[in-house]
């Protein structure tokens, strides 16, 4: 009998949303304790800031340009390779709960095979997928074709227009507002919180963990769509975090003329969105300016942000007494990340795109290993990545890290970070949407953030980003034109020249907006 | 806000043989993924997905000797759509098949064109596979 694994991802969470990191709005009692009997990493990134090229990151231990899920709406192959592959194949058994995101959700055709799955009531799957011999799907409401909205229609159908509408009636995101400000993608949802997607996703995992026999090694991703917007939690939890009482976040920039320069000082795509010029992806609300953003609003975002995450935390410390109901506490290791962050009021910004700065950069990742290894509880300070993740659980199922994993096993300290080489990470950006293209490549070290723009709708190509993490924590300052910097500018971009795996060709094709 | 998504794909088969297939309306479940049945009375067709939605269409244009197809969905939330197959003859015993798609809202642009990209896939490999 080996270790057990329990992968969790929560989605669009910020580094600072967690207490263990600094976080003071919401309480992650249950996260924060794993963090102080295991590994928490302080400058953990993704390779990618939105969902599906991240998630299939996550799977399949490659960076985006190898895996080819190069933007929203582009499909993971169902035969690309799978780490949950290689533990089952390991003889341990697997299971995906909550959301997967490997394909589009926006499926009139039914093409996808997740989104077909729940239409024909197929939860155990005699072909696995993906790896995954049990998949139980989820996202952020009640709409779709997902085992949850199903579950949701089927037992309780007076709950499912509870949801905030996630789409307009033009099926862009919507911009409606709520709350007591009005915030975009903010609703109070009666919805009872026992029928909330974030405790469905526990009870099924849960449920798996009850079928298997004691004796098993398993893989369990308990992937919550929370805390990603919308902000509809559970109205009866709102009382936990009153939003006049949620400071204004450090990235916030409340002098709007120092919100103008800071700006102006990045790429030019930074201002036209903000100023509601350019919209060059679909993960933000076509029709919201953020310019209209009120710190109230940016206030009560946070607070339901905060809630939503507090509800995470106290399922899983549910799943993790089910677990040690199981006998398995001391055999299993567990694994909190997140696939990209949220703005989130930085800035004067909400959402997520092509913006390569901590809030969405910076990730919440735990590695609390299986007590039974007696390891030490750590800090890493060096970069790592979410591709470091596939080949983390290779090593703790004993397994060879595979030749196709561009990652490798997390480190367990900075000494060990340091003498493997953890000096970098890398995280790349594109997208191509009805004549608008953004292209970034983004290098990570020695404390410092450099991106480089490819040509595209907005760029020449010879824009770029350069922060010092130590000086610039909030990355307000803007070096990459600074002279003094130029030595060190080049050094990174030939670092991230040298690392960064060329784009898999032919591109494959966006097939639906997400 | 309208939108337009445009796939092509060469076929290594005539464009009259490639024409029997892609320019016969009631064909179009057998090569388009995610599309589980047809049925034409008319002008108009029907189409029923692999998600269980019918969708009423519109043909507008049925050029065999442009070969070129044209229709509209037909449907209360889709503001505009215009779907166009053709068929090129590139004069050396292939062809090129072009889908276009233009629709307002323009997220059923890439989410119809997402479909026509794995429909000329399969076109391609029905008309190239053996026999």
């Amino acid at each position: 009998m080996g270790r057990k694994i329990l992968f969790v991802t929560t989605d669009q969470q910020r580094y600072d949303a967690l207490g263990c990191n600094g976080g003071t709005v919401a309480r992650t009692p249950v996260v924060d304790a794993l963090a102080a009997h295991g590994v928490r990493y302080e400058r953990a990134h993704p390779q990618s800031v939105v969902c599906m090229p991240s998630r299939s990151t996550m799977l399949t231990g490659q960076h985006p340009s190898t895996h080819g899920v190069w933007m929203n709406g582009v499909p993971l192959p169902v035969d690309a390779p799978s780490v949950a592959a290689e533990l089952r194949a390991a003889g341990y058994r697997t299971a995906l709960v909550g959301k997967p995101h490997f394909q589009p959700f926006l499926d009139p055709f039914g093409r996808f095979e997740e989104n077909r799955f729940a239409a024909h009531g197929q939860v155990d799957l005699p072909d696995p997928h993906r790896g995954f011999e049990h998949f139980e799907s989820a996202t952020h409401g009640a709409a779709g074709p997902l085992h949850y909205a199903r579950w949701l229609a089927a037992e309780h159908p007076e709950a499912v227009d509870m949801f905030y509408p996630v789409l307009d009636r033009a099926l862009e995101v919507n911009s409606l507002g709520g709350g007591a400000t009005g915030a975009p993608q903010v609703h109070d949802n009666p919805i009872p919180r026992d029928w909330y997607h974030t405790d469905w996703v526990a009870d099924r995992t849960i449920g798996w963990l009850d079928s298997l026999d004691a004796g098993d090694d398993w893989f369990a991703w308990m992937s919550f769509p929370d805390p990603h917007h919308p902000w509809d939690p559970p109205a009866s939890e709102l009382g936990r975090v009153d939003w006049r009482d949620v400071p204004l976040p450090d990235g916030y920039l409340a002098d709007p003329a120092e919100r103008d320069r800071v700006l102006d000082a990045k790429p030019r795509h930074w201002r036209a969105w903000y100023d509601g010029r350019l919209v060059s992806n679909y993960e933000a609300p076509l029709d919201w300016v953020p310019a209209t953003l009120t710190a109230e609003q940016v206030r009560e975002v946070n607070a339901r942000n905060a809630v939503e995450c507090e509800l995470i935390d106290e399922a899983l410390g549910r799943v993790l007494a089910a677990v040690a109901a199981r006998g398995w506490a001391d055999d299993v290791d567990v694994v909190f990340t997140t696939d990209h962050g949220e703005l989130q009021g930085d800035f004067g910004l909400l959402f997520k795109g092509p913006y390569h700065v901590d809030g969405l950069m910076r990730l919440p990742l735990v590695w609390r290993p299986a007590p039974s290894t007696g390891a030490a509880p750590a800090t890493v300070t060096r970069p790592v990545g979410l591709v470091d993740l596939a080949p983390t659980f290779c090593a703790i199922a004993g397994l060879d890290v595979p030749g196709w994993m561009e990652g490798r096993p997390l480190p367990t300290d900075d000494a060990d970070a340091e003498a493997r080489g953890f000096e970098r990470v890398l995280t790349e950006w594109d997208s191509e949407l009805f004549g608008i293209d953004v292209h970034l490549r983004t290098i990570t070290r020695d404390g410092w953030v450099c991106t480089t723009y490819g040509p595209g709708h907005a760029h020449d190509g010879t824009e770029g980003e350069l922060y010092d993490l130590g000086e610039d924590p909030l990355q307000r300052a803007n070096l990459w034109d600074d002279p003094a910097r130029a030595a060190l500018r080049d050094d990174l971009l030939a670092d991230l020249h040298d690392h960064q795996p060329p784009m898999r060709t032919p591109l494959a094709t966006v097939e639906a907006p997400v | 806000m309208l939108g337009s998504v445009r796939h092509e794909i060469r076929i290594a088969r005539p464009a009259a043989d490639v024409w029997v297939l892609a320019g016969d309306p009631a064909r179009l479940h057998e090569w388009f993924p995610g599309i589980v049945a047809c049925t034409v009375e008319g002008t108009h067709r029907t189409i029923t997905t692999g998600a269980g939605f019918d969708m009423p269409e519109e043909i507008l244009v049925r050029d065999d000797v442009h070969r070129r197809f044209q229709y509209r969905l037909d449907m209360p939330v889709i503001a505009h759509h215009r779907g166009t197959i053709d068929v090129i003859d590139l004069g050396d015993g292939t062809c090129l098949a072009v889908y276009a798609t233009e629709a307002d809202p323009r997220t059923m642009a890439l989410v119809i064109g997402g479909g026509s990209k794995g429909a000329l896939d399969e076109l391609k490999r029905q008309m190239e596979g053996p026999p």
